[in-house]
């Protein structure tokens, strides 16, 4: 009488428990995370978290010798270098150059690739870990990984990453390269995509594009654990170079902690006086053509444009 | 005495089933309209599948859209219902009872809509199972992700407890009429109700756990959404108060869309006997309270930043009030501030109309405002280069449209499967004001 009142057999309990047991689990599926690996990428490249950092990539850039190229009437050669070493989706300029104005009037330019950031906020950011620091300091990005949610693009207050909003066009000797964090090429759609130091010419002991490409030398990749820093013709201690050159960093405030540095001036090693106002000239990519400018019309029903 | 509670008891179940039973032309009209809303929105997305996100307005610079807008207006008004009906369950407002139904069924819709908006946007949504398996939590996103599935199952428990005893209602008066389907399911979801009183103290204890549960996870819900913003270090998102100025924008648009849906079903449902005027002014009560601490966080977010002009907020300042995208701007002020605050404080002509307009100004107002948080911080440069630009296209607005049109046709469709009415509860009540007053007589 009295189990009958409360309505419940064994039977009954088993049955309900088991599907209190599936709802539980259902229900925190979306937690399972937090017991999971909550660091995800440094495991899965295969490289033991444990080992010795033996490098800390970094840059210094000459602001004294950088005049944007437009002495010598072409186009920036770090960034022309880049594209092509990398068959940069058109329109990505992984490492840029700005001009920004000096109080006094007259410019100055300032070459930005990404500042690999020693307190990334893109690689806190990340959801799914397809951002991260690599042993020696780069960030970098898995591009299998990436869901393209674009919260790295959100977070980093440099503007220094890029989407691939369509299918990129690259030449048909892109997809000769073989796909690595440190060599992303071909890029990938939907993913987010930027300067990762050339890491993989770094780790034969090779310059970045940029910095063989830069024709005024402005341009030193250095390792801050071995205290040395080089742009293809000189090699300099690199803490006395920073220091002896007042080295700044962007944004020093944010606390973000840039690994690219920068000796202050305006090109006038290169002979450049700061009032001179010739523009930068417009890089060019010899791909992609009207492919990636493949977009919608502007109605449902009109072709698109081109 | 005794046939008047009867009657009261019958008519109220008439009123509110009768709608169940029976769908009108103009019903079948709706839904087919929204149908064809809805397969359009479904091209836009194969459309946008096919191009990728090359499809969207969206570019390096402004990498957010209507996407993020809308996501966070839904996960927005989804704090009408189940926060609302909870906080007036806990602090034991009797005259809710007819409203949180509605309240509730809201909060269910939205997030389901409001959480597939974020999956629209990715670049990569067949990548979308990277984030259960790879997640991590230090990401904001993962903060998301957590709370509203934790709000999305607490939401549809809190849903279905009290209709339990209204299923076994229906369980047993479509009982012979109807399909014998239609029976088994409403059978299988009243889980052998019988309206004993242990099955009542049992019902009443769980609802009760349930309304103090989900108050914490839904303020929780609204405040991470705001983190997935203002973890950045953007200009305008970039504050301390995003958190609470996000919930209480939630509550506002929430009140204002349980307004809407309450003046709407009011009319074509005649459920005039138990949505009063009363429930229209008490809830405005709340609503004018809403707004005005909205505001209030509104002059804050922008008096603190404006004051000491800092020259990416100056940039963001400019673009919102005299630039681009001050038209907006001053719509929400004037539409979603100003107007809505005369209409709900200087009570001039019929209430329900009055109340309805404001409410529907405020919706309109907390969308745009919504537009105002995502896309203006992302235009400002944060380097020395032009501001960026963001026009929406065809399949952006489109996809948007759908998700509007989904709201409704998905509110439509439960409403024909379950009362609106909580009528159990009304029942219920009446009877102990009969009560009442009986025993004021003797």
């Amino acid at each position: 009488m009295q189990f009958k009142e409360k309505g419940l057999t064994r039977r009954q309990f088993i049955k309900k428990s088991a599907g209190a047991m599936g709802l539980l689990s259902l229900v925190s599926s979306p937690l399972l995370p937090i017991l999971g690996r909550a660091k995800a990428s440094e495991t899965d490249s295969g490289e033991d978290h444990q080992q010795e950092k033996k490098h800390a990539w970094s840059m210094v850039i000459d602001l004294k010798r950088c005049d944007g190229c437009t002495g010598l009437d072409i186009p920036p050669q770090c960034t022309q270098a880049c594209i092509s070493g990398h068959f940069a989706p058109k329109g990505h300029k992984w490492i840029e150059i700005y001009d920004v104005e000096l109080p006094g009037g007259g410019k100055y330019f300032l070459p930005m690739p990404c500042y690999q950031c020693e307190n990334a906020p893109c690689v806190n950011v990340c959801p799914v870990g397809a951002t991260y620091h690599d042993k020696d300091g780069v960030v970098l990005i898995d591009h299998h990984r990436c869901i393209g949610c674009r919260m790295c693009m959100a977070a980093c207050p440099y503007q220094r990453r890029f989407f691939n909003w369509g299918k990129p066009e690259v030449p048909p000797e892109a997809s000769l390269a073989e796909y690595s964090p440190l060599y992303p090429v071909p890029a990938v759609r939907g993913t987010v995509i930027k300067c990762m130091f050339c890491a993989h010419y770094l780790q034969d002991g090779r310059l970045p594009y940029c910095v063989t490409a830069c024709p005024r030398k402005a341009l030193y990749i250095g390792d801050l654990n071995q205290d040395i820093a080089g742009n293809g013709t000189e090699i300099v201690k690199l803490s006395k170079f920073l220091g002896e050159n007042d080295a700044f960093r962007n944004k020093e405030d944010l606390g973000t902690q840039p690994r690219v540095f920068y000796l202050p001036g305006h090109g006038q090693d290169a002979g450049r006086k700061a009032d001179d106002d010739r523009p930068l000239l417009p890089n060019t990519w010899a791909w992609g053509g009207e492919g990636y400018n493949k977009k919608v019309g502007v109605w449902p029903w009109e072709k698109e444009v081109k | 005495m005794r046939a008047r509670v009867e009657t009261f008891t019958e008519r109220l179940e008439r009123t509110v089933l009768s709608p169940m039973a029976k769908s009108s032309n103009s019903y079948k009209a709706l839904v087919l309209f929204l149908l064809a809303v809805m397969f359009w929105g479904l091209y836009a997305f194969i459309v946008q599948l096919n191009y990728g996100l090359m499809a969207t307005g969206m570019r390096d610079t402004v990498m957010w859209g209507l996407y993020l807008v809308n996501f966070v207006f839904f996960i927005g008004i989804s704090h009408a219902g189940t926060l609302i009906s909870a906080i007036l369950r806990v602090s034991n407002a009797t005259w809710r009872t007819p409203v949180t139904r509605m309240a509730e069924l809201i909060t269910v819709v939205a997030i389901s809509i409001g959480a597939l908006m974020p999956i629209i946007d990715l670049g990569r949504p067949e990548r979308v199972w990277h984030i259960i398996v790879w997640g991590r939590f230090q990401s904001p996103l993962l903060w998301d992700i957590v709370s509203i599935a934790s709000y999305l199952s607490g939401s549809i428990l809190y849903l279905y407890l009290p209709l339990i005893p209204d299923f076994a209602l229906m369980r047993d008066r479509f009982g012979r009429g109807t399909s014998n389907v239609k029976r088994k399911i409403y059978t299988w979801l009243a889980v052998g109700w019988k309206g004993t009183p242990e099955q009542h103290h049992r019902l009443e204890k769980a609802i009760g756990i349930m309304a103090l549960t989900i108050i914490p996870i839904a303020v929780s819900v609204h405040t991470v959404v705001s983190y997935v913003f203002a973890m950045t270090l953007r200009p305008g998102w970039d504050s301390t108060a995003f958190g609470i100025y996000f919930v209480i924008g939630a509550i506002f648009s929430g009140l204002a869309s349980i307004l809407i849906v309450m003046a709407i079903f009011r009319k074509i449902y005649h459920l005039e006997e138990y949505l009063t005027e009363r429930h229209f002014k008490n809830l405005s009560h709340l609503f004018l309270v809403a707004l005005l601490f909205y505001a209030y966080l509104t002059i804050g977010e922008f008096l603190v930043p404006g004051y000491k002009m800092a020259i990416e907020e100056k940039h963001l300042l400019e673009l919102i009030m005299l630039g681009q995208d001050a038209g907006w701007f001053w719509f929400f002020v004037v539409g979603g501030m100003v107007v809505p605050a005369i209409l709900l404080i200087f009570r001039i002509g019929r209430t329900i109309p009055r109340i309805l307009v404001a409410a529907v100004l405020v919706n309109i107002a907390m969308w745009i405002k919504r537009f105002i948080i995502v896309v203006p911080s992302l235009k400002v440069p944060l380097m020395p280069f032009e501001f960026g630009t963001y026009t929406p296209t065809w399949v952006e607005w489109s996809i948007t449209a759908a998700a509007f049109a989904a709201f409704v046709l998905i509110f439509a469709v439960f409403a024909k499967i379950m009362p609106l009415i909580s009528i159990w509860e009304v029942a219920e009540e009446n009877e102990q004001r009969e009560h009442a007053t009986e025993g004021k007589g003797k």
